[in-house]
């Protein structure tokens, strides 16, 4: 039941503070986040730069960056996610204790970025994980970043304790764990965070990119006796 | 009875693998450590979490389209990068720089081996236990410096500036003042870290004599930069091969005597010290105004999917502030690369980290591979 | 560094050594790989001890005729399918260098004798040349795959490589 902002303004003046129980949760919960300390790539030196005196981000509560998972709300995934690294972040995910949120930094985390077409860069870490905050830039500048952190402050602000999903008993708590395949990954993403979308206009992924044109030829015949290796 | 009594005594090995999520690791490095109470038996690094692969990439792509990714290699010192791909193609394809484009290259290295060797000691510091103080000092002034980069390049970190035969484009107005301000603050910023730190109690026993390396086994392992001239090898790249203008400046190359951690750490301070010299002598020397970029290189530059250089291989470097940054490019005479191989600094001077940290504690282990001085986007590409 | 002089002085020293010169590299084949390496590392004129840059290069046929490409590798006609190994030699003690040597295998038996024993930083370098173009390197200490997880199949970096579509439901 939320109360009349006149009312709220003249109780105030007379020194008597009104909120509800939601408001000043979520006030407490946003005003000090603490993130993991898990930067990857180039967005991870503009993190720390973030986290620096010029641009500081103590002033929104969140410079103690956690290096345990357990301790943690926040995982800021700064920087490419190639495949080798892709079933750590997640494990780390798991590993956060409920509720947690994730910010997508850079434009690696979100789709790819820069290197997406590649054999062992993942296109997005929004793959396996959700993520609340997408970032772009590449590197996002530091206010970028801090622009990214009010959004999710206003986020948690918008959440309500009894409809928040973390809180729920029937919550699957464990996103699952991608294994190391002969070419990628196994699954290649959680059909619970994403859907990939077939009708994108460039398909630069499929075949080789090297040789758009080549057809593999015929296995060769037993190998014949080399001839020497030095052209005359 | 005596079997029994002989098994219990055994000593029992733990394996832990620290990383690739580790506060203290430089990015996604993983060591598996084998360790003995608290002393390490062996040591094997795992990489690959960062391979982007990189080089097939720039298979794909033109010469000009592959500059922006080399920003993304080490990524804290975008500028030398650059300046090494720039080195390989001209070389390649028998490009020249201009005057004054050559003086604001050397100006670019330099800063940006400031911009390293300070971030350096401010992580070092941080493996040490001093929980971000020397971070917070390290990154006011590199700031300072991204300020400059930012004005001149557009961008603080990925700079993208260099273009083979010269520059993008030339200083902006006041730039030259603001590079002025830098080095006359520079010298007085050093001497208050070194205050701090060089002569401190802590840090000098937890430096010295851990972490050796000697002579004979850095040539061996072809490790190169501030970690060889720490074990006392005179050779640096700069005076080596005279690439660019640097004959024309005077400037020393500091030696270390033993080769551990506090060498390597004392180095590079006095490499900062010999950068802030050949600063004051650019902007002493620097012609006042000069063409950019020659007149090859605005050809390959006008149509980069178009221009063709001549077939053949060329292998160029540079000193990087991190060692020998090599590019190997082999050319079939289209506008693509045939093969691009890019010589790492870092990945190659991690071959030995597992000599260096045996017998010692996993806290020395931390603090040895803090004064290596890798990031990761150069060891994985 | 004088090419022919380098050339001589090889032909002279290294017995059984067939030598051609390609550009400024010289082409070794593998047998004599390790010898010429030795030399050159304790010859008092040359001292070459330090190993720069050891890389793997795929030289397919398909993809070299291409229209409008000249022959790779400076040579005059089309060449065979074979995967290379290009070693970067410099010489910290009289500061001098580079002599590069090439070592060619063909592409269904890629092995070669490593320059580990004679150089530790080639380990790391030719780790990753096996791991990204499928080059064996006999002799090495620790030979398997450094870049990729070790369950992967196939080697990357190779012209041929068709890589996942990761776009599928």
């Amino acid at each position: 039941m939320a109360v009349d902002e006149g009312l709220k303004n003249e109780l105030q003046k007379q020194g008597i503070f009104v909120t509800t129980l939601n408001e000043i949760y979520n006030w407490g919960r946003r005003s000090s986040i603490w993130p993991l300390q898990f930067g990857l790539a180039c967005c991870a030196i503009e993190m720390i730069a973030t986290a620096c005196a010029k641009y500081d981000i103590a002033r929104f509560g969140a410079e103690l960056f956690r290096p345990s998972p357990r301790q943690a709300d926040l995982m800021i995934v700064a920087g490419t996610v190639t495949k080798k690294m892709a079933p750590m972040v997640v494990r780390l995910y798991n590993q956060m204790p409920e509720p947690k949120y994730v910010i997508s930094m850079g434009a690696c985390a979100i789709s790819g970025g820069p290197f997406r077409d590649g054999y062992n860069v993942l296109k997005g870490i929004d793959r396996y994980i959700p993520v609340d905050v997408h970032i772009p830039g590449c590197p996002p500048r530091p206010e970028a970043l801090l622009d990214g952190l009010i959004k999710l402050q206003k986020k948690i602000d918008g959440q309500k304790i009894d409809q928040m999903d973390g809180y729920k008993e029937e919550k699957n708590c464990e996103y699952p764990v991608p294994q190391y395949g002969k070419k990628g990954l196994e699954p290649m993403h959680n059909p619970d965070t994403f859907t990939p979308r077939l009708d994108w206009p460039e398909k630069n992924t499929k075949g080789n990119l090297r040789m758009p044109n080549y057809k593999p030829q015929a296995a060769p015949a037993a190998p014949k006796p080399q001839p020497p290796p030095v052209q005359p | 009875m005596s079997e029994t009594a002989l098994h219990s005594q055994e000593p029992q090995l733990l394996e832990v693998s620290i990383g690739p999520q580790h506060p203290s690791t430089h990015g996604v490095f993983r060591m598996n450590v084998v360790l003995d109470g608290e002393t390490i038996v062996k040591l094997k690094p795992v990489m690959g979490y960062l391979h982007r692969n990189h080089e097939q990439l720039a298979e794909n792509m033109s010469y000009l389209a592959s500059m922006p990714y080399t920003d993304r290699l080490d990524y804290i010192c975008s500028m030398t990068n650059n300046f090494a791909y720039a080195t390989a193609v001209e070389k390649l394809a028998g490009i020249d720089v201009p005057e004054r484009a050559q003086y604001i290259r050397v100006l670019m290295a330099e800063l940006t081996r400031l911009v390293n060797h300070t971030l350096l000691v401010g992580f070092l510091l941080n493996d040490l236990g001093a929980f971000f103080t020397p971070i917070l000092y390290a990154f006011r002034e590199r700031e300072k410096i991204l300020d400059f980069f930012e004005a001149t390049a557009g961008s603080r970190m990925m700079c993208n500036y260099f273009r083979f035969g010269g520059l993008k484009s030339d200083l902006p107005a006041g730039g030259l003042e603001q590079v002025k301000k830098i080095v006359n603050n520079y010298s007085r910023f050093l001497d208050e870290f070194e205050r701090l730190l060089t002569n401190n109690e802590i840090l000098r026993s937890r430096c010295q004599n851990v972490g050796i390396l000697s002579k004979e086994l850095a040539v061996s392992a072809s490790i190169t930069g501030p970690m060889l001239r720490a074990s006392g090898v005179n050779y640096d790249i700069r005076k080596v091969d005279k690439y660019s203008i640097y004959d024309r400046f005077e400037f020393k190359v500091p030696l270390g005597k033993v080769g551990d951690v506090y060498d390597r750490y004392y180095v590079r301070i006095l490499e900062m010290r010999e950068s802030i010299k050949i600063l004051q002598q650019i902007l002493k020397q620097m012609p006042e105004k000069g063409e950019i970029i020659s007149a090859k290189g605005a050809a390959a530059g006008k149509s980069p999917r178009m221009w063709k250089p001549p077939a053949g291989d060329a292998y160029g470097r540079i000193e990087s502030p991190k060692g020998e940054l090599g590019f190997y490019l082999v050319s079939d005479g289209t506008p693509k690369p045939y093969r691009y191989h890019v010589r790492p600094p870092s990945f190659i001077n991690i071959t030995i980290l597992e000599d260096m940290c045996l017998g010692y504690k996993v806290a020395d282990a931390i603090i040895i591979l803090g004064s290596v001085d890798i990031v990761l986007g150069e060891v994985d590409r | 560094m004088n090419i022919e002089e380098i050339k001589t002085d090889l032909l002279k020293h290294v017995p059984g050594l067939e030598l051609t010169v390609e550009g400024e590299s010289f082409v070794v084949p593998k047998e004599k790989l390790l010898e010429t390496a030795r030399f050159l590392k304790e010859n008092e004129k040359y001292r070459m001890d330090y190993l720069s840059c050891v890389t793997g290069v795929d030289y397919l046929a398909a993809r070299q005729g291409q229209p409008g490409q000249a022959a790779v590798g400076g040579q005059s006609e089309l060449a065979s399918d074979y995967l290379e190994s290009v070693n970067h030699l410099y010489s910290m003690e009289k500061k001098q260098g580079p002599i590069v040597l090439k070592v060619r295998v063909p592409r269904n038996n890629p092995r070669m004798p490593s320059l580990t024993p004679l150089y530790r930083g080639a380990e790391y370098q030719e780790r990753e040349a096996y791991d990204l173009f499928g080059i064996v390197y006999e002799g090495h200490p620790d030979l398997r795959r450094i870049l990729m997880w070790d369950e992967f199949e196939g080697h990357p970096m190779r012209k041929d490589y068709v890589e996942e579509d990761q776009d599928v439901r």
